[in-house]
């Protein structure tokens, strides 16, 4: 791919306007770009600090440091600003930064929509962070928010949950809206779609996902306001609903949500790992397929999720099946990763490390989610911590690791400095080491029989459950080391050359670093 | 931004196009989370995989009675949050054979000091049994209102399937009983109507 950029200064150049109200009415993607990684990693550290609150508590048995309630209130939130608040809007804040450089756009295909989808988050999340001060505290059953703990049983808060998910899930929609306008629209000349760079594919991919299962969330949780304020009974059986049908909408939500979750990292990390191992990426195309494949399959496998639920055995086998069938297009991206690092000139500078820990560990949690797949034992692990420790070793090692890679990556790119490499490769380790201590004990404990989301635990479990609590310390301290480094590079550090990576590919490498207000207003000819 | 405003105006049309698609998408699928309810229901009831048992059976034909089988059909009875009746089967459990018309009786009492209404909800396990237990008549296709102290034996009569899987020789049906309030509150009456609709 080569790219002949435009980059001289224009007759009225512009600049960012001054003070607050460029942030607040800006419409440049690199600008919300930027808000939506800040925004992003305010909601991490403010989630990671909910979980530093569950595992002081669950440092020891019995009842230390929180009531029963608010432990319920801190894991229900950490989820929710995890899902929604971090890991979410930091993946569209890299496709807002990223998407118009990496398809030679000027801009996203809506800007001012960009300006409102971003405002609107922190709006939900006031809302959303302001039930942990209202009467009866903050919402207390799980970020899954089965009916009835959240309808019958539910905290008076749960209608302001409830308008905070509408929100978000807008601001999210009109995301998608924008990064599929901009994909199918603004392409460089000559940028057929399978000449475009992955992470624009699986963004693309995403963003479809995304507009398929936001609105069922946004359903659902119309029908549980329903339920509670308006007297009809979606999933109250006295009324003759059923609380079983939440769980098969909202999992028909959940399951691609996981999928949103990690594919926009796919493609990240198919850059990384390719630019670190000064090789084309091994197997394009069927890169593309498999993402494809995965983002069709994850609408028929919501039921995985319920298997105690008491389903036919007919609905146990096909549910089962269908969703070992996804490790293999996984297992084809996985392959291709380990291909293209084969004989290559690797080097391990921090985007790398991330990356190469990202397949490791994303691999350990896709295994542990097979063991989770095979419906008979589902019924020894579910609701145990074998659960947790198997979505936290796709989600952190997945998204979070795809994230950090992200932003080391391109970093250079965005602040025009190197960041201090000794620093990140720091935050690296620690953050492995952290993870690993603080989720590997957890296959232990849930497979020894300990409950998710119970804040006291049985004698035996102290030594795994203090080791894990340790390592979410640790992962938990490491994370404001990362502030640091991003914070020194934006002040400065050595000037970052246009390519600061020399097996990087891409159109957002021909742009100058930092990369300018405006780039790409005349576009690129891609042959 | 005012840069090359004339090229830009094919792209605004498809912008327009894509938005369309989408939205188009946004709203399709929230009416089919919704959509999800009906049809929820309907798998349910083809399946009896809820323990649901079914609107009223009109049998087409009397079954022949199969005399050298015999199932046992356990009889269950609970209150639903903040129900305060006294609420029980007459009898426990009945040895009935396929094909055979049964006629068994629940007991309630209103013990509190104002009217109010019931609604019986159904269940019946194993779930596969369901689609094989037909009700002719229930009290549970109906609310059941109750003066002050009054009682009532309200009556079911069930016939089990000829057709009843061989390996199944026990069925337990299962009422909960809940508070519908008092009969003058209008939401609660259009609620009793689903109810009537849904719970057979």
């Amino acid at each position: 791919m080569s790219a002949v950029a435009d980059t001289h200064t224009q007759d009225h150049h512009h600049g960012p306007a001054k003070g607050i109200s460029r942030w607040l009415l800006t419409t440049n993607h690199k600008d919300i770009g930027s808000m939506y990684l800040i925004f992003s990693f305010a909601m991490f550290l403010l989630g990671g600090s909910m979980a530093m609150v569950i595992r002081a508590e669950l440092f020891q048995p019995g009842l230390q440091i929180v009531e029963p309630e608010f432990f319920n209130q801190m894991t229900t939130m950490h989820g929710l600003i995890m899902v929604f608040g971090a890991v979410m809007p930091a993946f569209v804040g890299l496709a807002n930064w990223m998407l118009p450089l990496m398809v030679g756009a000027p801009d996203m295909a809506l800007p001012r929509m960009n300006n409102w989808s971003f405002w609107l988050l922190p709006c939900a999340f006031l809302i959303l962070v302001s039930t942990l001060f209202m009467q009866g505290g903050a919402p207390d059953f799980g970020w899954t928010f089965y009916a009835p703990l959240s309808t019958t049983y539910g905290p008076p808060s749960t209608t302001f949950f409830i308008f905070a998910v509408h929100i978000m899930g807008v601001s999210s929609i009109m995301g998608a809206i924008n990064v599929i306008a901009t994909i199918l629209n603004m392409r460089a000349p000559g940028m057929t779609l399978m000449k475009m760079p992955l992470f624009v594919w699986t963004w693309l991919i995403t963003a479809f996902l995304l507009i398929a299962v936001m609105p069922v969330l946004a359903g659902v949780v119309t029908m549980m306001l329903m339920d509670i304020h308006f007297g009809t009974s979606f999933f109250d059986a006295s009324g003759g609903g059923d609380p079983v049908l939440f769980q098969h909408v909202f999992w028909f939500f959940g399951h691609p949500e996981v999928y949103i979750m990690i594919l926009p990292a796919f493609g990240a990390i198919s850059h990384i790992v390719s630019a670190f191992s000064r090789k084309p990426l091994f197997g394009y195309a069927s890169m593309v397929y498999a993402v494809g494949a995965i983002a069709i399959m994850s609408f028929m496998v919501w039921a995985h999720h319920m298997f105690t639920v008491g389903m036919p055995l007919a609905g146990q086998l096909f549910f089962m099946y269908a969703t070992m069938l996804i490790a293999v297009p996984t297992g084809v991206k996985v392959f291709n990763w380990v291909t293209t690092m084969f004989r290559g000139s690797l080097s391990f500078e921090a985007p790398m490390l991330f990356s190469v820990a990202f397949i490791i560990l994303f691999t350990i949690g896709g295994f542990s989610g097979l063991m989770l797949a095979i419906a008979p034992a589902d019924f020894q692990y579910h609701d145990t911590y074998f659960v947790v420790a198997h979505f936290h070793y796709v989600l952190v090692p997945g998204a979070i690791f795809g994230i950090f890679a992200s932003a080391y990556f391109w970093l250079p790119k965005w602040t025009g400095h190197m960041y201090d490499e000794t620093l990140a490769k720091t935050h690296f380790w620690l953050s492995f080491i952290g993870m690993n201590l603080a989720f590997f004990p957890m296959h232990f404990l849930g497979l020894a029989g300990m409950p998710r989301r119970i804040p006291d635990y049985a004698l035996q479990f102290t030594d795994f459950n203090m080791i894990s609590s340790i390592g979410a310390f640790m992962f938990g301290a490491t994370q404001l080391l990362f502030l640091f480094i991003v914070v020194k590079c934006v002040k400065g550090g050595k000037k970052a050359p246009a390519k600061p990576w020399d097996g990087a590919e891409g159109l957002e490498w021909t742009v100058p670093s930092p990369a300018p207000y405006h780039t790409f207003s005349t576009p690129p000819e891609v042959k | 931004m005012s840069e090359q405003t004339g090229e830009k105006t094919p792209e605004r049309k498809s912008n327009a196009r894509v938005i369309g698609w989408c939205l188009s998408g946004v709203v399709g699928m929230f009416a089919f989370g919704f959509a999800l309810v009906p049809l929820y229901e309907v798998f349910c009831e083809i399946t009896g995989i809820n323990g649901k048992t079914g609107g009223r059976y009109e049998a087409s034909a009397t079954q022949q009675v199969d005399e050298n089988r015999t199932v046992t059909v356990q009889f269950l009875a609970s209150n639903g949050p903040g129900m305060t009746w006294k609420f029980r089967p007459v009898v426990r459990s009945v040895q009935v054979h396929p094909g055979e018309s049964v006629t068994i009786n629940y007991y309630a009492e209103n013990p509190t000091d104002q009217p109010m209404v019931g609604q019986a909800v159904p269940s019946l396990a194993p779930s596969e049994g369901t689609l094989f237990f037909h009700k002719t008549e229930c009290f549970c296709f109906n609310q059941q209102p109750l003066e002050a102290g009054e009682s009532v034996e309200m009556p079911l009569i069930f016939i089990v399937d000829r057709d009843l899987p061989e390996h199944i020789t026990k069925l337990t049906l299962s009422y909960t009983l809940y508070d519908q309030g008092k009969q003058a509150e209008v939401s609660k009456s259009d609620r009793a109507q689903t109810t009537t609709n849904n719970n057979g």
